[in-house]
């Protein structure tokens, strides 16, 4: 037994060893989650701050200069143009000056005084519909708020108090930073854990290995420790600059969370060992990789909510481990979930290590010949 | 004097079918290169296609009602019958919160006991409780209910006949997306997305392939000049290219509706154009790296996240702090993003098509000149 | 002789440094160095590793710039012209870059377009190239699934679509048969006399550097000698015999012990059943002890004017390499207990090619074993399936007592592996890797500290523990290889190709090592291109295309392939002499091939 975990410690520190011994890893390793995790947390947001917009008021009227006073008045609206006619509104968007343009007929002000109520034409570049329809929510805000002072119109009766749970400001960056602690590292875990073997394949060191007494199982439990420690400390990283960069608030328990990551990264590392285990060189472990890596990020509600999509994608879902480890990241980040509450996110995950760590061993003592 | 000048054109035409031939023999029989070149940006369709979708679906809302009288469920009426919308009612709160709890819900309306009183004093108060953890849904869960609470006070309001006018009401229409579908923008965007695969990533890998395993050794000793060696590059991958961007057309029109307003030519001249500049960029982080592993990781992290992530595709880059939206706009990539949303949704609005052009013409020169100018025939 | 006005290359003073990168100092890797090839002629570049034969070479094909000195090649500074050099000149490099995906017609296609080969002429060299080269039938294989030996025939070939002015080889044999090594000569001397090719070659070898007209030897980056080989040989002159080894004994004792007296002797080494040496110019033949009708004066080669020159300034010393082993008594050769191997019907098929045939053999305990045979013989498919990396199809291998397929982990823990390319990992230092390696066959504190020390010694590898392996020269990464190997103390020591590539010196110490283990009792099993290293086992086996051709003592195999007393044989005519036998009753029995 202790020889058993001497040999396994051995081949770890072989395994650190030769990843970290490079300094061109070293930069590899850790550069790019830095570099990732700033960017895509200031990058992907789908939180609009400012909308560019143009008014064509035809009434020029009180009530209208009044509307527009308040929409300046936000600090999110910035007026780009005042228009004169109609004819220049196409032009203002296509060119992409305008997210979106007022335009106020002739009659609204008078409308508005006489029968209380008159139409806003709203026009909007439609070319990102996300952005656009956020635009409009927005100025259906103020003008709900506008409508509140108006003399003429009937205060509603009904209130409605919106709180968000965990989220006050319903800031996008709460929902993709959470999501990245478990992409990024899985990215590289991943590639790590395909190449280690390949890598070896490729130098001949394999074979060099295969000849001492250390089993396959050893062998891959030594190369996938190492791996799962580096996804670990990634994972770590993007947290602490999640947490303390983005000021974005650690609800849960640190515990909880690290066996959620742990029990994914064995999950990762699993296929990645499948994957070196089947490819004869390195470019081919990287490449087979590489297209598994893409719809895995793609389709696991990092950037786009599973629930989004059609029903047949999301049974396919279940087998990526990145769409539960997400979840799980959130709830217990985002919302402090406690196991309990979350358990039903490990499945999946110990399923994909519990088929995929065995098939790499068994796949290691099979392709020796 | 012109004869020899016709000999020298002659040997470089023959020089660069062969090398030609070679890349073409190459691609078609390394079943890595086509899984990449042309199996990713096919499973990219599909799942950009179907799989991806920014436009909210299915929300679930519970509705506590501890009120059971006629008012309040009156002011709920309105929320039933939509098509994204599934609403639950409970009848108590604890129940409703438990739903939350699970997740079995994204958002929790709360009208409380006192709700038909206080509604007919005029300082009725409902509660809205949202998930957090998925703003979008939630900001358009919000939008949602207030719209058919709205509605439902109308409903009231005309019934008693009041007086009162509702005020200034916002009638929005979306341009160049009127059914307003993400997939508008996504597939378009996906062009982008595998232009820069293929030309980048591939072509990135495929040249440091041959510093790696020293092709380029035996290859340099002859008449071949560094030049030709590039330009024997280019005109495969350029090929497999535009495959990529036939397929995306192809997807686009045909299995997603999308429709593409602008002029079909100078989409495909700009997309060439872009094929050049990606292409470029791979041929100079192949020439720097010499190595495949690093070539790769540069080039997806030079390009390709970055293609991805800020060029405008999925976030708009107006949303961004102004230091990411530089490193936005150094990207080929956000130009030829504008241009093709602009053919795809907008038209040819010839401003935005002459400028990006022009951006990407300079591109694409420089980096082939760069290019160009570090391959050389040397080993030290 | 009008072309002898301009050479082919003609160096002065050339001089290129690289930055170390490990210690980010210059090293030069040429100094000063003045070379003339003449046309129509074969010269060589000959020297031990790390001498700078290839960094020469790739600076005549203007693929790197010196530094200092003046470099014209046909004439053409090539320093200011590097594309007027190429459009005229051939090159090919150590490891040639065959498209692997293409297959050998379009490798030849692509290099033949590249040099406007006009098509009628194309047709008439292919035709010569292939029919030479012995490709004809693989012409639509993709060259990835060639053997090592037909790749570097088709990176001739493809070298050699047009006749250039200049063609420079880089270690064109490395890895090569003799029966293919042969072959590649006949192709280039052809054209050397019927085209008047001029050749500078870069080897090892120096059987091939004798077939050339004028041999530059270099060592450390500078011009030690040139001149023919004769005139090298010279260096040598007087000094070299040959002894006879006393009657039941195999000629490697008495080599080692020769080999050992390094006061009067520069170098010894076994050679068609006796050996040959170099006496150290002092020292009369009277004065070694031996009996004086067994020595006889033989003729002096290039390879004893070689080693009379290198052994001047080399550092090693095969010697004292020798003597911090742990010696034996030479009667512990002679095997006294069970076979220590056993092979009985060992069959290895993959698909429906059959690599290996019905191959029995055993090997006693202390004995050095040989397997021999063409590129693609078998060799390494035998080789694997004994050190437990491929499970046999068929048949019976017993290693150390034990059923390989049974009791393969333990088994392994009893052999030592030296594979034949450097299998070390190149980023970890030489005292990383030996730790690894002894944590992996289960050494661990003071025994695992002693161990490393032994071999450090052992191995001449002191002042070398820090360096990362991948940056060691290439006659030290061998040694550490071995140490590794022999970490553990095995019983049996596997080593597949071990001096494939290395220069004399460092094949002359290696077999000194070899030797030692073997009286101390370890078992070695080897396999070798060099027919003259054969001489070394005290048993060996030919194998070709999957079949046993031969077992036996040296002396056994050469008598079998028709030695007499009258004519004496080397180990490599015996060889292509059974072989071809073998192949040619073969082709009559089984007409389809």
């Amino acid at each position: 037994m202790i020889d058993y975990l001497y040999r396994l410690a051995n081949l770890c520190r072989k395994e650190f060893l030769a990843v970290l011994k490079d300094p061109a890893n070293r930069v590899i390793l850790i550069a790019p989650v830095i570099l990732q995790t700033l960017l895509f947390g200031y990058g992907a947001t789908f939180d609009l701050n400012d909308v560019p917009y143009a008014v064509l008021d035809q009434s020029r009227g009180e009530l209208s200069m009044r509307l527009l006073a308040r929409l300046d008045g936000t600090g999110r609206f910035h007026r780009v143009a005042t228009l004169h006619s109609p004819a220049r509104i196409a032009d203002l968007i296509d060119a992409g000056d305008a997210l979106l343009v007022l335009h106020f007929a002739a009659d609204f002000d008078s409308r508005l005084s006489s029968r209380g109520s008159a139409p806003l034409q709203v026009l909007l570049d439609g070319r990102n519909s996300t952005t656009a329809g956020n635009a409009a929510a927005q100025i259906r805000e103020v003008v709900a708020n506008f409508n509140a002072t108006l003399p003429g119109v009937a205060s509603p009766p009904v209130t409605l108090e919106t709180r968000a749970w965990f989220n006050p400001n319903l800031e996008t960056r709460w929902n993709i930073l959470p999501g990245l602690i478990a992409s990024l590292s899985m990215i590289q875990v991943m590639m790590l854990a395909a190449l280690s073997v390949a890598r070896e394949r490729e130098q001949g060191t394999f074979d060099q290995l295969l000849v001492t007494p250390v089993s396959p199982s050893q062998i891959m439990i030594g190369k996938a420790l190492p791996a799962i420690v580096i996804g670990l400390l990634q994972s770590a990283l993007v947290m602490l600059i999640s947490i303390h960069w983005f000021d974005v608030p650690m609800a849960g328990a640190w515990p909880a969370l690290a066996v959620g990551l742990l029990v994914f990264t064995v999950a990762v590392v699993g296929v990645g060992l499948s994957i070196s285990a089947l490819s004869a060189n390195m470019q081919q472990a990287m490449l087979y990789t590489f297209v598994l890596l893409v719809p895995l990020v793609l389709l696991s509600g990092l950037a786009t909510p599973v629930r989004n999509m059609p029903e047949a994608f999301q049974i396919a879902t279940h087998a990526n481990p990145l769409r539960f480890a997400i979840d799980l990241v959130r709830r217990v980040y985002l919302e402090g979930a406690p196991l309990e509450q979350v358990w039903r996110d490990f499945i999946p995950m110990v399923c994909v290590a519990a088929l995929t760590l065995p098939l790499a061993a068994w796949l290691f003592r099979n392709r020796l010949a | 004097m012109t004869g020899a000048r016709r000999g020298a054109w002659r040997d470089f035409r023959r020089r660069l079918a062969a090398l030609i031939r070679k890349e073409f023999r190459q691609l078609l029989r390394d079943r890595s290169n086509l899984l990449i070149g042309i199996g990713l940006p096919i499973a990219l369709i599909l799942i950009f296609g179907y799989g991806l979708s920014l436009d909210v679906r299915d929300a679930r809302l519970a509705v506590a009602l501890e009120d059971a009288s006629p008012a309040a469920y009156e002011t709920v009426a309105g929320l039933e019958g939509s098509t994204y919308m599934s609403t639950t009612v409970v009848r108590s709160l604890a129940a409703a919160r438990r739903l939350m709890d699970e997740h079995r819900v994204d958002a929790l309306l709360y009208l409380p006991a006192d709700f038909a009183r206080r509604a007919a004093a005029g300082d009725a108060r409902v509660q809205l409780l949202l998930q957090g953890g998925d703003p979008t849904r939630s900001a358009a869960i919000r939008g949602y209910v207030e719209g058919a609470l709205a509605q439902g006070e109308q409903k009231r309001r005309d019934r008693q006949g009041a007086a009162a006018g509702s005020g200034v009401v916002a009638v929005e229409r979306m341009w160049f997306n009127a059914a307003n579908d993400s997939t508008w923008y996504l597939v378009p965007g996906l062009i982008v997305l595998i232009m820069t695969l293929v030309g980048t990533f591939l072509t990135a890998l495929v040249m440091a392939r041959e510093w790696e395993r020293g092709t380029l050794e035996s290859l340099f000793v002859t008449p071949v000049r560094p030049g030709e060696v590039l330009l024997a590059k280019i005109v495969p991958y350029f090929a497999v290219g535009l495959v990529g961007l036939g397929m995306c057309l192809a997807a686009a029109r045909l299995l997603f509706d999308v429709p593409i307003q602008g002029s079909l030519s100078v989409l495909l001249a700009a997309s060439m154009l872009y094929m050049v500049v990606s292409l470029g960029i791979g041929l100079l982080i192949s020439a720097f790296t010499r190595n495949q592993f690093l070539a790769s990781q540069v080039a997806i992290l030079a390009s390709f996240m970055p293609s991805l992530m800020l060029s405008g595709f999925v976030f708009d880059l107006r949303n961004v702090p102004p230091a990411v939206q530089v490193v936005g706009h150094l990207l080929p990539a956000t130009y030829f993003m504008e241009l093709v949303k602009t053919l795809f949704l907008a038209g040819t609005y010839w401003p935005i098509v002459l400028k990006d052009c022009a951006i990407l013409a300079l591109y694409a020169v420089a980096l082939l000149a760069l290019a160009r100018a570090v391959t050389r025939k040397r080993l030290d | 002789m009008s072309a002898d006005e301009i050479l082919a290359v003609d160096a002065r003073g050339v001089g290129k440094r690289f930055a170390d990168p490990a210690t980010r100092r210059q090293l030069a890797a040429l100094d000063d160095v003045d070379v003339r090839v003449a046309h129509g002629a074969l010269t060589a570049l000959v020297g031990p590793d790390g001498a700078g034969k290839t960094t020469f070479l790739r600076l005549v094909a203007g693929l790197m710039r010196p530094d200092r000195g003046e470099l014209s090649v046909l004439g053409l500074d090539v320093t200011r012209q590097p594309q007027a050099v190429q459009d005229r000149i051939s090159y090919m490099p150590q490891r040639f870059g065959l498209y692997e995906d293409l297959s050998v017609q379009e490798n030849l296609d692509l290099y033949a377009d590249l040099h406007a080969l006009p098509l009628p002429v194309r047709r008439e060299r292919f035709a010569r190239l292939l029919e030479m080269t012995d490709l004809e039938r693989f012409t639509r294989r993709p060259a990835g699934k060639l053997s090592g030996g037909m790749k570097q025939k088709l990176g001739l070939a493809c070298t050699l679509v047009r006749s250039p002015e200049l063609l420079l080889l880089d270690e064109p044999t490395v890895g090569v048969d003799p029966l293919s090594r042969r072959e590649l000569w006949e192709i280039v001397q052809r054209l050397v006399t019927q085209e008047r090719l001029s050749v500078l070659l870069a080897t090892s070898y120096m059987d091939e550097a004798e077939r050339c007209a004028q041999v530059h030897v270099l060592h450390e980056g500078r011009v030690l000698a040139s001149g023919s080989p004769a005139e090298i040989a010279a260096h040598a002159r007087g000094l070299c015999h040959d002894a006879e080894p006393p009657p039941g004994q195999p000629p490697r004792l008495l080599q080692a012990r020769l080999l050992d007296d390094d006061a009067a002797i520069v170098d010894a080494v076994p050679h068609g059943g006796r050996v040959h040496f170099i006496l150290r110019g002092a020292t009369g033949p009277a004065e070694l002890g031996l009996p004086a009708r067994t020595l006889r004066p033989v003729a002096e080669k290039l390879e004893d004017g070689f080693m009379v020159l290198l052994r001047a300034r080399s550092g090693e010393r095969p010697a004292e390499a020798a003597r911090a082993m742990p010696e034996g008594s030479g009667a512990a050769a002679a095997g006294e207990d069970a076979p220590v191997i056993e092979v009985r019907d060992l069959v290895r098929r993959f698909g429906d090619f059959v690599a290996v045939d019905k191959t029995s053999f055993s090997v006693r305990r202390g004995e050095i074993f040989g397997l021999l045979g063409p590129n693609g013989a078998g060799k390494t498919t035998t080789f694997r399936m004994l050190c437990g990396l491929l499970p046999p199809s068929g048949g019976q291998a017993r290693v150390a007592g034990l059923d390989l397929r049974s009791a393969r982990a333990q088994a392994r823990g009893r052999i030592g592996y030296v594979s034949q390319k450097f299998a070390l990992y190149a980023n970890l230092t030489v005292e990383e890797n030996l730790r690894f390696f002894g944590g992996a066959y289960g050494l661990r504190g003071a025994a695992l500290r002693q161990r490393m020390q032994a071999v450090l010694a052992q191995f001449d590898l002191r002042g070398h523990q820090a360096q990362p392996a991948g940056q060691l020269p290439g006659g030290v990464k061998q040694r550490l290889a071995m140490a590794v190997g022999l970490l553990h103390e095995p019983d049996i020591l596997f080593l597949d190709e071990p001096t494939s590539g290395a220069d004399p010196l460092a094949r002359r110490g290696f077999w000194r090592r070899i030797t030692a283990l073997a009286s101390a009792g370890t078992t070695v099993v080897v396999t070798t291109h060099f027919m003259e290293e054969a001489e070394y086992c005290d048993r060996i086996v030919i194998q070709d295309a999957g079949r046993l051709l031969a077992l036996g003592t040296p002396e056994q195999v050469r008598r079998q392939a028709g030695e007499t007393a009258q004519r004496r044989l080397d180990m490599e005519q015996a060889f292509i002499a059974i072989v071809e036998r073998a192949r040619a009753a073969r082709d009559t029995t089984e007409p389809t091939p």
